[in-house]
């Protein structure tokens, strides 16, 4: 039987899994683009205390499930953050619903790599490890090429001449990412990539201010999720840094560290340790370890992403008033859930941004300590 | 006569402030919104040209509030701002070396703190509006008093009685409570303005250092009660400034006088309140967002559409410079 393989969207997530899939054979049924409708569909069926990527991803399935997807392949977890038994909860729920859906569940590898190998072996059939590997590699890589560009964008959105260029040739550069299906021909599409990012015209001595954005895996790389934070921002003149990439995190947690060269969650651990000393769940830890280090590197501000409800943020939360009077960088929250008007989160925004200009500016003594 | 034009639209109230070249303030309105943002700018600047000297001149224009963007459309704003930086910038300007500045408003409440007369920090009320001037209004009008006694009759109160404050479903219902076992009014009253206090220190100026000077601010801010109970809870003085009800507005004519030094104003004139304006919108079919796209027009005319994610339809007209 061939299996009809779909898995949930989180970002560009979709780019690198299907590179990986396809690479190995397998049929993928991609979902329609997260949107107000697979929210619907979400918040209708799912618990209404569950956090919204809860929600997202039982929405994706409904409408991969349109498409004619039969297999759910979804990450799962160990707690303390719930998402670790999402994966059961949203098949249970889809089952009630009535929809036929086989569930595989890739969880990070306890101790050895092979854990994790034999799950995707699982979807894949008869391919020899070798070719498993190679198609992981390939997937990894893609996922490599897209963060690439998107770090290009968090630098040429504040900078651009005329507004909305930096994503037009992103959406183009993704394009020509997008469409590599073997792994040999994935560097020069990088190299094509780049070139369309580089002709976007800069205005390279314009004043940006920097802001770093942690928090939750989800809300942090999924647009639908966070309302497009990092292109808002990008309009207000900053330069956005996401904490967490997915080819790190890949690296991080599916290699378990075996790239190297790579930045690491490693050493955000250990900055969070003298204000956290051990682990509360999700990504906790490292939104505060993150923290002090855009601290550190000299950045204006840090913005904390959250998922209403989550647990592990909210422990972070209440540690990075303190993170911030130690050391000297304002911080602000946003908690995202089902509502869609974006007039508070702009607000919230622009008053942020004003607040780090403000401060850049008396830093670099252009104007007086004043208000005006 | 010349001067700036500051307008905030916000969820209840829009207000206007007309103020002189040395930042004081020669006229100020406080409307309803009554949910129609731009026949209230209309309203307002009817009511403004009426009340200031026939040959007035504006010569700048800020907008504010959380309809900023539709009334700076509208007017042909020379800035639109966030309510935070407009409200930072009226109160330290008003009450120089202000740290501190507690805001409520209709539908939101936010802290702001100033150090050094730059914002620091600052905080809104996120997914709770228990303690706004909507839920005040409210109360009043179930207890049938006017919103205007609400202050001096909490005032009155000797033991203010003990009420729920997190939530304002628990508030109410506990006010019902005590008011059918027959607690005065006044010391309901009273209790209440403890709780939303205590709601607004706990939510809002959750772990902010609060120090001194202290503005209190925004609609609430008329409220005798409201004030006593910030300053029982944090032994401090606080001072509502002359205007505080037109802060933001008078924070945004701050900033159209800075940014119309160099430049002149984009005020397309008082002729705009008899002009036809008209808020439409409509749901995009592009994709499964179905944004809802708003689209003001001027007599037939589209002059500004938002809403839409993609830019499919805020992009079809002519990119102006941006000024917010």
């Amino acid at each position: 039987m061939i299996v009809k393989v779909t898995y949930p969207h989180m970002g560009y997530m979709w780019i690198c899994v299907k590179a990986m899939l396809e690479y190995l054979g397998v049929d993928v049924v991609l979902p329609p683009p997260s949107s107000k409708k697979t929210l619907s569909f979400g918040v209708k069926h799912a618990p209404e205390f569950a956090c919204m990527p809860l929600k997202l991803n039982l929405g994706n399935f409904m409408e991969a499930a349109e498409l004619g997807a039969d297999t759910i392949v979804m990450a799962g977890g160990c707690g303390p953050c719930r998402f670790g038994y999402y994966a059961q909860v949203e098949h249970a729920i889809l089952e009630d619903l009535g929809y036929k859906y086989q569930l595989v569940v890739l969880e990070p590898p306890e101790k050895h790599i092979g854990e994790l190998l034999g799950k995707i072996r699982h979807i894949t059939g008869n391919r020899s490890w070798r070719q498993v590997i190679r198609g992981v590699r390939f997937g990894y890589h893609k996922a490599q090429a897209v963060d690439e560009l998107e770090k290009m964008a968090y630098y040429m959105r504040p900078r651009e001449i005329t507004a909305g260029e930096t994503d037009l040739a992103l959406n183009r550069a993704l394009k020509e990412i997008i469409a590599v299906k073997a792994p040999e021909e994935l560097p020069a599409a990088r190299e094509k990539a780049a070139q369309i990012m580089r002709a976007v015209p800069l205005d390279r001595q314009r004043k940006v201010v920097r802001v770093g954005l942690v928090g939750e895996i989800y809300t942090l790389l999924d647009p639908f999720a966070n309302q497009d934070i990092e292109r808002k921002l990008g309009r207000m003149g900053v330069e956005v840094d996401r904490s967490i990439h997915l080819s790190e995190w890949i690296n991080d947690h599916l290699f378990l560290g075996l790239a190297k060269n790579m930045r690491s969650s490693k050493l955000a651990k250990q900055k969070a340790l003298a204000y956290l000393g051990h682990f509360v769940g999700g990504h906790g830890m490292e939104t505060v370890g993150n923290t002090v280090l855009y601290a550190e590197q000299g950045f204006d501000g840090v913005i904390q992403l959250l998922p209403f409800t989550c647990m592990p943020e909210i422990v972070a939360q209440s540690i990075l008033p303190k993170v911030s009077a130690d050391l000297g960088i304002p911080t602000m929250t946003l908690i995202v859930d089902e509502q869609s008007g974006d007039a508070g989160v702009v607000t919230r925004l622009e008053a942020f941004v004003d607040l780090l200009m403000r401060k850049k500016e008396i830093r670099e003594g252009s104007v007086k300590c004043t208000v005006i | 006569m010349y001067g700036y034009l500051g307008i905030d639209v916000g969820s209840v109230s829009t207000n206007l402030v007309f103020m002189g070249e040395d930042g004081t303030v020669k006229h100020s309105i406080y409307l309803r919104t009554r949910g129609k943002p731009i026949e209230a700018v209309q309203r307002g600047l009817k009511m403004l040209k009426e009340a200031l000297p026939p040959q007035t001149k504006i010569t700048g224009v800020g907008t504010t509030g959380s309809g900023r963007h539709l009334a700076g459309v509208i007017t042909g704003a020379d800035i639109i701002k966030n309510e935070i930086t407009t409200h930072a910038i009226a109160a330290s300007n008003v009450v120089p070396g202000v740290q501190t500045i507690l805001e409520i408003g209709g539908q939101d409440s936010k802290i702001i703190i100033l150090r050094n007369g730059v914002v620091a920090d600052f905080a809104m009320n996120t997914v709770c509006a228990a303690g706004t001037g909507s839920f005040l209004d409210q109360q009043a009008a179930r207890l049938n008093i006017d919103i205007e006694e609400f202050g001096p009759l909490a005032l009155r109160s000797r033991v203010p009685v003990q009420i729920a404050g997190r939530c304002a479903v628990f508030a109410e219902s506990d006010m019902i409570h005590k008011q059918q076992m027959g607690y005065n009014v006044e010391d309901i009253l009273a209790g209440l303005c403890d709780a939303l206090v205590r709601n607004y220190l706990n939510n809002v100026g959750k772990g902010k250092e609060i120090l001194p000077p202290v503005v209190f601010q925004g609609g609430v801010a008329a409220n005798v009660g409201m004030k006593r109970a910030f300053e029982k809870a944090l032994d401090m003085e606080i001072h509502v400034p002359p205007y505080f009800n037109v802060m933001g507005a008078l924070g945004a004519a701050m900033l159209a006088r800075e940014a119309t030094s160099r430049k002149n104003t984009g005020f397309r004139g008082f002729g705009i309140v008899d002009r036809d304006f008209y808020a439409g919108g409509f749901a995009c079919d592009g994709c499964p967002n179905v944004c809802e796209v708003v689209e003001i027009t001027e007599s037939g005319r589209v002059i500004a559409r938002w809403g839409d994610r993609c830019g499919r339809w805020s992009g079809l007209l002519e990119q102006k410079e941006k000024i917010s």
